[in-house]
């Protein structure tokens, strides 16, 4: 009899494992060690950043931009953004704890009462409309970018921290994932072919950087003339590279998407307005 | 007898005046891309994305992605299946980075044909 019990526990063992899907973060212990196992030499922590983890060169010239930013003039600007009052004298401060202080690796969050996936953006704009101000578009760098570049900087060093839990939030977390995988388009692309399965391989005369720490450094200065790039604009320019109409910044795919791949980044320390080509 | 028929005569101006476009327009297009710059011209084959031609001194790509083509005729004695490897990468290998040429309308058939001649010369 008690051998009968013990079968039969075991055989209901095999069916639970049978029927569980990879929690979150099996996934992203999977694809951090996948990067691990390629590259054993390259520290956890500098996968933040990304290709120029592979390449000393393009990392020193990377820390001498870094020294002085080309582009603390527009950071400045966020600032300003972020200290101005609201018309009912509330501020952006009064709308986070710790006055807005190493908030930004919880986002994006998932909201029970709506069933959504909120982004440091949305939650931004969500205190503008509480407070009677009319939203930003997320497009829009020049006031949502603006005010992300500064209002990122308050969570400088903090780990990313991106929680899944319940049904929904898992639901949400799965489309994003799929996204990630599914090739789409004339290219018959991924995000999974180039960011997860050729990490660190050169594409044409880019090394490709690892999907672990990608979003954790937004927004970034691109290019010659530091054009100011949210992560869902970056999402969109790969988008575009490998042809595929962009899809809505701010939308929900993106944000979805943006909660499965800030989630591979859970434990990278956050760093605001980086400099990238 | 010798007269032609004026539907005929019309004809042969129709056919003339449109040989006299299609001159027109030719001259007005760029010539016909080669193989070779099909292969290396990033909005079309943009094959040195991946692959590097250790066999043309004009391939300049700091690629590791996939194999590098060379000595193709050595590998592939068949043309018809690096032909099909262009034409659709995904039949060989379901999970493969290299997109599918023909079956997506990437490049045309005689396209292909084109680059499939270059790389068999590598
Ligand atoms: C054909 C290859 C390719 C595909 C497909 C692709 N990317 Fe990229 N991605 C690149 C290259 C090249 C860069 C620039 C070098 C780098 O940082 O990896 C880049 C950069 C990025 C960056 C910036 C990294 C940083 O540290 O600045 C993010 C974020 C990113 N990609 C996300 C995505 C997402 C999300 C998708 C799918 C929607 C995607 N990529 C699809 C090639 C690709
Ligand atoms: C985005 C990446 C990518 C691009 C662009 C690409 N390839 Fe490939 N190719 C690969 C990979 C990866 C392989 C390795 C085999 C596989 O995964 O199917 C491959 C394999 C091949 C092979 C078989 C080589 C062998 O030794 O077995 C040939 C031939 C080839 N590619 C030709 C081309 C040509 C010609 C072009 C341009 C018209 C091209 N490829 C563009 C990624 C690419």
């Amino acid at each position: 009899m008690k051998k009968l019990i013990w079968l039969i526990s075991c055989l209901g063992c095999l069916g639970a494992v049978a029927n569980v899907q990879a929690s979150p973060e099996d996934d992203r212990r999977s694809v951090v060690q996948g990067v691990q196992k390629k590259f054993p030499d390259i520290k956890f922590e500098d996968y933040v950043h990304g290709a120029l983890a592979f390449s000393p060169d393009a990392k020193a010239q990377y820390d001498a931009v870094m020294t002085f930013p080309p582009y603390d003039a527009e950071i400045e600007k966020g600032a300003k953004l972020w200290e101005t009052s609201f018309k009912n004298g509330k501020r952006y401060a009064d709308c986070f704890p710790r006055s807005g202080k190493n908030v930004a690796g919880n986002y994006p969050m998932f909201d029970e009462k709506t069933k959504k996936v909120v982004t440091f953006e949305m939650a931004l704009n969500q205190c503008r409309t509480a407070n009677g101000e009319a939203p930003y578009k997320h497009s829009d760098m020049n006031t949502m970018g603006l005010l992300t570049a500064y209002a990122r900087t308050l969570s400088d060093g903090m780990r990313m921290n991106i929680k899944v839990e319940g049904k929904d939030a898992l639901a949400a977390y799965e489309s994003g994932k799929r996204f990630f995988h599914q090739r789409r388009g004339q290219l018959n692309f991924s995000c999974a072919g180039c960011h997860i399965s050729n990490v660190g391989n050169v594409l044409r005369t880019e090394y490709l950087s690892m999907a672990p720490g990608q979003a954790t450094h937004w927004p970034a200065f691109r290019g010659g003339d530091y054009s100011l790039f949210t992560l869902q604009r970056r999402y969109a320019a790969c988008n575009q590279m490998v042809r595929l109409v962009p899809l809505e910044i701010g939308g929900e795919e993106y944000n979805n998407l943006e909660y499965y791949h800030s989630y591979l980044s859970n434990g990278l320390p956050l760093q605001a307005s980086v400099f990238r080509k | 007898m010798n007269q032609i028929s004026p539907t005929l005569r019309a004809a042969g101006a129709c056919v003339i005046l449109i040989a006299g476009f299609l001159q027109v327009a030719r001259a007005d297009e760029p010539k016909a891309p080669t193989g070779q710059e099909l292969a290396f011209d990033n909005r079309k084959g943009n094959c040195l994305a991946c692959h590097s031609m250790p066999g043309d001194a004009k391939a300049v790509t700091s690629t590791n992605i996939a194999p590098p083509l060379l000595d193709m005729k050595g590998r592939f004695p068949e043309r018809a299946k690096l032909y099909a490897q262009v034409w659709d990468a995904t039949k060989a290998n379901a999970d493969t980075l290299m997109p599918p040429f023909g079956k997506h309308r990437i490049l045309s058939d005689d396209e292909i044909n084109k680059v499939v001649d270059y790389i068999y010369g590598l």
